[in-house]
């Protein structure tokens, strides 16, 4: 029998390449490609009166210099709204090069084509703008107060106000024994891949087609976007997603403007044309999220439980709303976590400002929902003098109530509607490993030595795998090799090792014979794409069932050609054979046989003769059958299947200068059965780093104008090596997910959701002042001290 | 207004290579562009990331902060230079293999590079010195922690293969 | 994020060098590019010229002298820090070195470079005044020494003319019975600080007699302040809240987007404690061995 691969620690098999630096990213292709450069506003808001490009005309090894008014047809219109909503009554998207005005700093305004970056850039130079400049929008307050609008046509600035209640919460609250409430603030930061974006587009004269290779979580929705924008059938177009230097959800938006520019330069100038950006530009031009405001009321029992809870917050999604309203929507439903409120009611309003985008990142609006509930639970237990972790347990929804529905409607469209869980465990896990019950010991020794430390505890529910489907393609080849595509792209998670470990299992092939390919439109046209921690879910499912239709037909094939019947047969390492006989046939044989070719190719074409299939009074191809071993599924899931976990983190802060050190980080987290644990540690540990990021470091400090102060990474502060913990101990609990065959549950986003909820607590409980904004430095924390009675109840 | 190219001689990984480049060409783009390694990666052009770095005379230096016609002379290694010569994985490449040092990939040539210099001056490194040997990298995905541990791993398999020599 | 143009050329002699830069009053020097080269490369700075000095010879050395350490241009950070007899002669030029940057940035990076960049969140010209040293300079008239004291004009100024070339750089020797001590608080290791402070104490027996502190990142031009006579002899922690306060009068720290002014300043004060502590300490030790 071949070892179960489905929850082993296998090694990758990207990596090969990609340490031998022979992986090919989008900068890497078309090595005979121009390069294109774009045009940016440097200012936030401003109309613009006109746009002089001669000076760039004689510059020697430029190609082309285009401004909106070279766009024509559907180009020359704003780019779609991906994800309308009801209730986004006032959804607006730019130009793929601005028209008569410009909204943030670095929406893009020319395009230059040249022979390279350097000469496409002395180009920029020449372009002369005038500006008439408008106010700026800057920040949630400036938008609320909206004395002055991005958009004139929008009101108060407000592009969407959503709603959603579960009960009466307003009455549930003025009943309550006990009632708080709480302002919350979260600001912005950013996914920020180590790889920007990019684009290559080639144009084929002699087959009239489109070639891109982009660097997106969805090319299947990039060549949808060019085909509508060019003018050009979809069947014209193929988008190639290359290696992928990190997504984190930034690279879902499509089609960027440069995604449109550089398929449309590429067919006019009949040449390769490339644009990879530089790291300013994707500070000022991608995309950004987290930026939020929160208003609390909550109403409790004696007991710590929620009887009734209201939230109002405002959501800066900056200039424009392309992306929708995924973002607030995840926040007002996954805010609950796994909690149950006696009644909940939610309201948001999204609102313009003169910044650049806010789309999905890692997370997408829970770690501010986790922020909001988590700094409620401990405001509760402050108030109860209770235990925090107690207050959490007598809110928990409990493992027999699942499924367990919240009475919402999620980002999906669908019910709110978890599907399993076990929150009890979890929490005496991560008690356990944190040692949560002798806590305070470790605080009175570490006072002993005039030391200050604080524990946090932050618990979340992630909806993960949305729908609406993902498919495969799996084609058994004549020489036994499995050749698997499914369309939504990889960006770093290993999907070519889960997936091969999937087909390896089901097929009963060597995990070495598997190769997958994902996102190349050629190989599969019909995918979604990769974000809300969906890839395993939706296409190793997909995956999954393909590989299973593969094999019942090579069984079927096989139990002819052996004259056995299919339940006497099994596959092993990719020979099939007699159970407890050694009548067999190579899976590559059957191949061979699936497709009644005339002519012979290789050994397995020969080896194939010995054996006769199908009945010689029939087509050789049966009416309801095709030739070739392959085959191909799509899984669509009712609704999506709710991972959880909860981190403890505790904290020193530095009595003297209010730096913030991590003694010890602990995640117990539940993603169903894992598929690799090593690639799903590793998802962890990446997304506590970028947790550790937007709780203590990361931030976007616009000045009033609307000027990005730190769009560089000397000054936009990710973490390095020494500000991530030293280590990071997890612990798994697998509650299976009944929603799709393998049992599983996402896993990308989880690792960064509580961060800012667990420090904020530790930081509160070391501190003992209340944290109510993050991220927070050490000079916010020593202005904190300072507005507060210094360590004043140093009591229990 | 052409602009003036000079002719240069870079030294990559033990092959000698001519080009023509303009004084302001980056190293970083000298090599990915004009040599066709595209091994060596570019996050930042500021000198931050570290995704860039190159081994100058067997030292780490950030090729997006060099200019290609002041390398002309050195020795430059790239993460394309690490495998050994039969075309095995290094100790570092195999280290990084091991422990899921890496995700997407983008930012790992620089810490090869890095690391491979790291344990050559320090070949039994503590966990500290590991860290402290890439401390100035930086990583969007791992969170480091596999990373770490990919040092004294690969200090580890650089040690055996020595001792088999 | 790619320079403008430029013409380039890396002269073999000092003199050739000293012409090249009088022929252009753009041109500029080339040392380690690390912190010339990403100001190129973000169009903040774009000069017609580029004087590459590596290739000139007998300038990479580091030279232990009898009254102190003497620097050449072309010596990278890192192999100041490296030097043994440097961290004898002058244990404060390692002890600051280890906080410029990233050991990578420091394979490439001058020492000689960061002190005429003369930014006031740079570790070494800090240093360089805190211990009253002198940088050599060659111009079309020879050569002349710059004492550290008139080296710092204004934020990112050096009294530098343009065309001059910095040779060399001159750290005195810490005398006997005197400690030095450094330290620095960044948000991230390796960054430029949001405050550092570094001391020299001298003593006789358990007295201080002379006690002076170097700030960066608190003013616009590295400071020094003379703590001496607000520590009067003692370093308890009423003699280190007032030495606190003399440098603060002499501070300007400003508000950014890292730090507020206020807690440069309270740094200031925590760190001007600790240091002076620990070179106090340091000579005390000195002196007994
Ligand atoms: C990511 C990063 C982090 C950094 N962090 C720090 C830090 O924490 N602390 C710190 O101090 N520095 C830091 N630096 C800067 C680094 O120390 C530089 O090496 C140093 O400031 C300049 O030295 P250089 O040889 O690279 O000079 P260059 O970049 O070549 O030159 C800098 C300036 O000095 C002039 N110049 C250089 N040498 C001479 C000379 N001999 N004669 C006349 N003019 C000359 C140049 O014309 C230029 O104007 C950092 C750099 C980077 C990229
Ligand atoms: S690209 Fe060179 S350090 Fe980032
Ligand atoms: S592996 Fe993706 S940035 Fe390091």
């Amino acid at each position: 029998m071949t070892t179960k691969m489905m929850g082993a620690k296998v090694q990758r098999v990207e990596d090969d390449r990609l340490v031998r630096g022979t992986g090919r990213y989008v900068d890497d292709v078309a090595p005979d490609a121009l390069h294109a450069a774009v045009l940016r506003s440097p200012h936030a808001h401003a109309r613009i009166v006109s746009i002089d490009v001669d000076a760039v005309l004689d510059v020697e090894g430029v190609h082309a210099v285009w401004t909106h008014e070279d766009l024509e047809g559907a180009m020359a219109e704003p780019l779609p709204l991906l994800i309308p909503h009801p209730t986004l009554t006032h959804g607006r998207t730019q130009y793929a090069l601005a028209k008569d005005e410009v909204n943030h700093v670095g929406e893009a305004i020319a395009f230059v084509v040249a022979d390279d970056r350097y000469v496409a850039e002395d180009a920029l130079a020449r372009i002369v703008v005038e500006y008439e400049l408008l106010p700026a929008v800057v920040g949630i307050e400036a938008a609320r107060t909206a004395t002055h609008l991005v958009h004139d046509d929008v009101p108060g600035n407000v592009a969407a106000r959503m709603e959603q209640s579960n009960g009466d919460a307003a009455a549930a609250i003025a009943a309550a024994p006990h009632t708080l409430s709480l302002d919350l603030k979260i600001e912005r930061s950013a996914c920020m891949p180590m790889e920007g974006r990019g684009t290559v587009a080639r144009w084929d004269p002699d087959q009239n087609r489109l070639q891109v290779w982009t660097s997106t979580q969805t090319s299947t929705g990039v060549r949808a976007a060019v085909a509508a924008k060019l003018g050009l059938d979809l069947g014209q177009v193929d988008v190639i997603t290359p290696d992928v230097g990190g997504g984190f959800g930034v690279k879902i938006v499509h089609p960027w403007p440069e995604e449109l520019l550089v398929p449309l330069a590429a067919q006019r100038l009949g040449r390769a044309v490339k644009f990879t950006e530089d790291r300013r530009e994707h500070f000022i031009s991608s995309a950004h999220e987290r930026a939020q405001m929160h208003h609390v009321e909550v109403g409790f029992d004696d007991e710590g439980r929620v009887l009734g809870l209201d939230v109002r917050f405002w959501h800066d999604h900056g200039a424009y709303t392309p992306y929708g309203l995924i973002v607030p929507i995840i926040t007002s439903t996954q805010l609950l976590g796994p909690y149950k409120p006696g009644a909940y009611h939610v309201q948001f309003d999204s609102l313009y400002t003169n910044t650049v985008i806010v789309t999905p990142y890692r997370g997408a609006g829970r770690p501010q929902g986790c922020f909001v509930m988590e700094r409620t639970m401990d405001a509760i237990a402050a108030e109860l003098g209770k235990d925090r972790a107690d207050v959490r347990a007598v809110n928990f929804i409990q493992p027999d109530e699942f499924p367990y529905d919240q009475g919402l409607i999620f980002q999906d469209g669908r019910e709110l509607k978890y599907d399993s869980g076990d929150y009890p465990a979890m929490l005496a896990k991560i008690k356990e490993l944190v040692d949560w019950d002798h806590f305070e010991d470790f605080r009175a020794a570490k006072a002993a030595e005039g030391k200050r430390v604080g524990l946090g505890l932050a618990c979340y529910v992630e909806g993960t795998g949305v729908g609406p489907y993902e498919g495969a393609h799996v084609h058994i080849e004549t020489s036994g090799k499995v050749k698997v595509a499914t369309g939504l792209t990889s960006q770093g998670q290993g999907h070519q090792t889960a997936f091969a470990q999937i087909v390896a299992d089901e097929l009963g092939v060597r995990f070495e014979d598997v190769e997958i390919t994902t996102g190349d439109t050629r190989r599969m046209p019909y995918a979604v794409g990769t974000f809300a921690s969906r890839a395993a879910v939706m296409s190793g499912s997909a995956i999954h069932l393909a590989a299973k239709r593969t094999k019942e037909k090579a069984l079927r094939i096989a139990a002819d050609a052996l004259e056995a019947d299919v339940d006497d047969l099994e596959i092993v390492d990719g020979v099939v054979s007699v159970k407890g006989t050694d009548s067999s046939i190579p899976l590559g044989t059957v191949a061979v046989l699936s497709n009644p070719l005339r002519y012979a190719f290789d050994e397995a074409s020969k080896a194939a003769t010995q054996f006769n299939v199908g009945d010689p009074t029939k087509p050789p191809v049966a009416e309801d059958d095709e030739p070739g071993l392959e085959g191909k599924d799509f899984y669509s899931p009712p609704r999506s299947t709710f991972a959880s976990g909860m981190h403890a983190v505790i904290v020193e802060t530095d009595v003297e200068t209010a730096e913030i050190r991590i003694l010890k980080y602990a995640v117990v987290h539940d993603c169903g059965h894992l598929i690799n644990p090593m690639i799903v540690e590793g998802q962890i540990h990446g997304g506590v780093a970028q947790g550790v990021g937007g709780a203590l470091y990361e931030r976007m400090a616009y000045d009033e104008s609307g000027q990005l102060l730190n769009a560089s990474f000397m000054d936009f502060l990710m973490p390095y090596v020494t500000e991530v913990p030293a280590s990071i101990e997890i612990d798994h609990l697998e509650t299976p997910s009944p929603l799709n065959p393998l049992g599983i549950k996402g896993a990308g986003e989880a690792g960064v959701i509580p961060g800012s909820a667990a420090f904020a607590a530790a930081i509160e409980d070391a501190e003992r002042l209340p944290i109510t904004a993050m991220p927070i430095s050490p000079s916010e924390l020593f202005a904190l001290r300072a507005t507060h009675a210094p360590h004043a109840q140093e009591s229990k | 207004m052409t602009e003036q190219t000079h002719e240069i001689r870079l030294s990559v990984n033990g092959v000698e290579h001519e080009a023509a480049v303009p004084a302001r060409r980056l190293l970083s783009d000298a090599l990915r562009h004009d040599l066709g390694l595209t091994g060596t990666h570019v996050g930042c052009e500021h000198g931050v990331c570290g995704a860039c770095t190159v081994l100058v005379d067997g030292q780490p230096m950030r090729s997006c902060l060099m200019f290609a016609v002041s390398a002309a002379g050195h020795e430059i290694t790239t993460v394309e230079g690490l495998a050994r010569p039969d075309g095995e994985l290094g100790p570092v490449q195999q280290a990084f293999r091991e422990c899921h040092g890496l995700q997407c990939g983008f930012c790992t040539p620089g810490f090869l590079t890095t690391i491979t210099a790291g344990i050559a001056e320090n070949p039994d490194p503590t966990e500290d010195e590991a860290r402290d040997m890439v401390a100035g990298n930086l990583c969007r995905c791992t969170g480091y922690q596999n990373i770490v541990k990919a040092v004294c791993r690969a200090a580890e398999i650089a040690r055996e293969s020595e001792a088999v020599r | 994020m790619k320079p403008a143009p430029f013409d380039y050329v890396r002269p073999g002699t000092l003199e050739e060098a000293l012409q090249a830069l009088a022929g252009h009053p753009e041109a500029k020097v080339l040392a380690g590019g690390q912190s010339l080269v990403p100001l190129l490369s973000m169009r903040l700075a774009a000069p017609a010229v580029l004087v590459d000095i590596n290739d000139l010879p007998d300038l990479d050395h580091v030279r232990v002298v009898a009254d102190g350490v003497r620097i050449g241009a072309l010596a990278r950070h890192a192999a100041v820090l490296r030097d043994p007899d440097v961290a004898r002669v002058q244990p404060l030029v390692p002890l600051a070195l280890a906080n410029v940057a990233h050991a990578t940035i420091r394979n490439r990076g001058t020492t000689v470079g960061s002190l005429v960049h003369a930014d006031a969140a740079a570790e070494m010209p800090m240093v360089l005044r805190l211990l009253e040293g002198s940088l050599d300079v060659a111009g079309p008239g020879g050569r002349r020494t710059i004492p550290a004291d008139e080296l710092y004009v204004g934020p990112l100024e050096s009294s530098l003319h343009h065309d001059e070339i910095a040779v060399e750089a001159f750290f005195p020797a810490l005398p006997g019975g005197s400690g030095v001590a450094f330290e620095e608080i960044a948000r991230r290791h390796g960054d430029y600080a949001m405050c550092g402070v570094a001391a020299v104490v001298a003593v006789e027996g358990d007295r201080v007699v002379k006690a002076s502190a170097g700030y960066l990142s608190v003013s616009d031009i590295p400071t020094v302040v003379d703590l001496t006579e607000a520590l009067d002899g003692s370093v308890d922690d009423t003699a280190l809240a007032a030495a606190a306060d003399v440098a603060l009068e002499q501070l300007d720290p400003e508000t950014d987007i890292h730090a507020t002014a206020d807690y440069r300043a309270h740094l200031a004060r925590v760190l001007t404690a600790r240091v002076v502590t620990a070179a106090y300490e340091n000579a005390r030790e000195e002196q007994q061995s």
